[in-house]
């Protein structure tokens, strides 16, 4: 049911006071977010000097080269982050619905305590782990190779697919406590509803729990693939020049061309506000 | 005899039991027969049972026992959406992220219907709860009241053999549920569908239905039209929760057929009717409706409006010349005055008491009597009938 809450206009002095609560915050944001970001931006329009320096004159070339040059990485990273996110959202779904449709609270509990425990570990660290575990004497090959299924080790490291396994891996979490959070909300009357109309359960799926749990999927979908478009850490140590991404590639040129590290940032940038825009269309739609 | 829509076979329903617990009996061996176009409410208080065996027809709930039989087909075993019923739920569960259009479409794409058709056969429902503007509106930007017709077409449009509705008007205000009901009942008339419907609401049920099983502890206490169930409740709890009854104790001093003397206190007998057998000298229960129960002055001469006037007295013996008429004296302990009638609160002999209900008609003089006050009630005995626990 709709309850309609009377707005409360605040006295204007509460008003007044409440920006200077925000004040600290809004200071730190625009010494070391508004300011960088406008450097970046101012930077992506200039010329490269000695040393990979940014000078005068002002030139949109750095753009040309980002979309002539590194076209193919651009397309990897939107690729590999798209992908990503398919697949934790396939994987993780099922598991925030399997989660969130326990009947105990001592059960939801363990299992949201179980998807969060990897992060008491150190993501670089956990990176490593899957390094050993993939590459060619990783724990994989040695069992592959041990039952006899193979003879020569599978290349799995320095893949865009390995890329994917690590974001997967790492990624996975943010997907599936969005959903778990929908479904939660969930009420499964309208799944009874549904089936009172003739839906089995496939099509009460499709019809009603997805399309009502759909903002937990889209707060799932931004959640994973912006981070993932955007990460270096992963793409480097599991994916080697096959795997190279946009974020490898923006470390690269900082060293030595930073106009061309500026453009790459701000395409990087648009993409990710691309998906926060689709977000703020779709993503919150029921409480519009 | 209009052929038997719906049935149920000693069902019986029992919800698995929590730690160190029994199972809790929802429904225990309930046997209903439920006619083609008939109107029929499932009454009692929450927790009866009504609600289960209601889910239990559509599907949302499996029977631990028994059989329930759709125009003579077990379905059991039949999931919900493959069975020809159709339900309004309590709180409509209007799928909340489509418009009312698609709400009532839902059901016909999930037959196969094509699109067009669905639409057009949609917005006929709709007209026939008179909604059809709304269409294209969100089910929360509706009233209450709203909300329930969207509902009700979005199950009607399915044309089901059986509509359930579980309580469906609970969640409207005063005004608009008696609208309703009346809206509903015509409605069902005219589609001519076997409506089953849960209410508490003994009103209600008695404004809507032809036919109320009477619930209570998953059990079927009783099963008529609203008049059997009024007029000649078979238990206690029956007449208690169907109305307003007294209940009258006494023992039992003679027994003609269906009629029985019951001795209230040394000096006072009153006659009853009990449907089946009772001992001499066997404590009984009676139940009285307060409106049964008629009130005229102790003493004195009873003035009528058209001018003529007669004696308490008199007034007594041509009412005693009815041997079913129980007549004796009552003490007003309170008077409430609420209108259309006055209630008030009598000590009846046998130190017992009652209330009785008299309508304001104000056409004689001994109209209105007061606390403290001395008269003399009368009832018929086919009135004042013997309950089975």
């Amino acid at each position: 049911m709709t309850s309609s809450v009377q707005p409360v206009t605040k006295p204007t002095r509460e008003k007044s006071r409440g920006i200077f609560t925000a004040l600290p915050a809004a200071i730190w944001l625009a010494i070391f977010f508004v300011l960088p970001l406008l450097i970046v931006f101012i930077m992506s329009f200039m010329s490269t000097g000695r040393g990979g320096r940014a000078v005068m004159p002002l030139t949109i070339e750095n753009y040309v080269d980002v979309f002539d040059r590194f076209i193919s990485v651009v397309q990897r990273s939107l690729w590999i982050g798209l992908l990503t996110t398919l697949v934790c959202l396939l994987v993780g779904y099922p598991l925030a619905f399997f989660i969130s449709t326990r009947k105990s609270a001592g059960m939801r509990n363990l299992s949201l305590f179980l998807i969060i425990l990897p992060f008491w570990t150190n993501f670089l660290v956990r990176t490593y782990a899957l390094q050993t575990i993939l590459g060619n004497d990783g724990t994989i090959n040695g069992f592959l190779q041990s039952i006899g299924l193979i003879s020569e080790p599978i290349a799995f490291l320095n893949t865009p697919e390995a890329v994917i396994i690590g974001l997967v891996y790492g990624f996975l979490p943010f997907m599936v406590l969005p959903i778990y959070a929908s479904v939660e909300r969930f009420d499964f009357r309208y799944v009874e509803a549904a089936h009172d109309l003739g839906a089995n359960d496939l099509w009460a799926f499709i019809r009603i729990v997805f399309p009502m749990t759909l903002p937990g999927v889209i707060a799932g979908f931004i959640l994973v693939f912006i981070p993932a478009i955007g990460t270096f850490v992963t793409s480097d140590l599991l994916g080697g020049t096959r795997g190279l991404m946009i974020g490898n590639l923006i470390q690269q040129q900082f060293r030595n061309n930073q106009p061309l590290g500026s453009a790459l940032s701000i395409v990087l940038m648009g993409m990710v506000m691309i998906a926060l825009l689709i977000y703020i269309r779709y993503g919150d739609q029921e409480n519009s | 005899m209009p052929p038997i829509d719906v049935e149920l076979r000693n069902v019986i329903k029992e919800f698995p039991a929590r730690r160190n617990e029994t199972p809790v009996r929802a429904v225990d061996d309930v046997s209903l027969q439920i006619d083609d176009g008939e109107f029929f409410a499932l009454l009692g208080p929450s927790g009866c049972g009504k609600t289960t065996t209601l889910r239990m027809i559509a599907g949302f709930e499996e029977t631990t026992y028994g059989e329930i039989l759709i125009r003579g087909k077990a379905v059991q075993h039949v999931p919900p959406f493959h069975r020809p019923v159709n339900t309004v739920f309590q709180d409509y569960a209007l799928f909340p992220h489509m418009t009312v259009l698609q709400n009532v479409m839902f059901g016909l794409e999930m037959e196969g219907v094509k699109r067009a058709e669905a639409r057009t056969r949609a917005i006929q429902a709709l007209e026939l709860v008179r909604l059809p503007k709304a269409i294209d509106r969100k089910p929360r930007q509706l009233s209450g009241g709203q909300q329930q017709r969207v509902a009700l077409a979005r199950a009607l449009v399915k044309k089901p053999t059986v509509l359930l509705l579980d309580e469906p008007l609970g969640a409207l205000d005063l005004k608009l549920r008696k609208e309703m009901q009346f809206e509903l009942k015509t409605m069902q008339r005219n589609l001519g569908i076997t409506f089953i419907f849960v209410t508490h609401d003994q009103e209600e049920a008695m404004t809507m239905a032809d036919r109320i099983a009477v619930m209570d502890q998953g059990k079927v206490l009783q099963v008529g039209t609203p008049e059997e169930i009024y007029e000649t409740p078979a238990t206690q709890f029956v007449a208690d929760f169907i109305g307003e009854t007294n209940f009258i104790r006494g023992n039992v001093l003679s027994s003609n057929g269906k009629y029985i003397t019951v001795k209230l206190d040394e000096t006072t007998t009153m006659k009853a009717v009990s449907d089946q057998p009772v001992a001499d000298n066997q404590e009984v229960l009676i139940a009285l409706r307060p409106e049964k129960i008629n009130v005229f002055a102790a003493k004195g001469t009873i003035q009528y409006d058209e001018g003529s006037s007669e004696s308490t007295e008199d007034y007594k013996k041509a009412l005693l010349r009815d041997p079913n008429i129980n007549l004796m004296r009552a003490k007003v302990l309170q008077d409430v005055y609420i209108g259309t009638d006055t209630r008030y609160s009598l000590d009846i002999p046998g130190n017992q008491d009652i209330v009785a209900r008299v309508q304001n008609f104000g056409l004689r003089s001994d109209t209105y009597f007061t606390s403290g006050q001395e008269i003399n009630i009368f009832w018929n005995a086919e009135n004042a009938r013997v309950l089975t626990k």
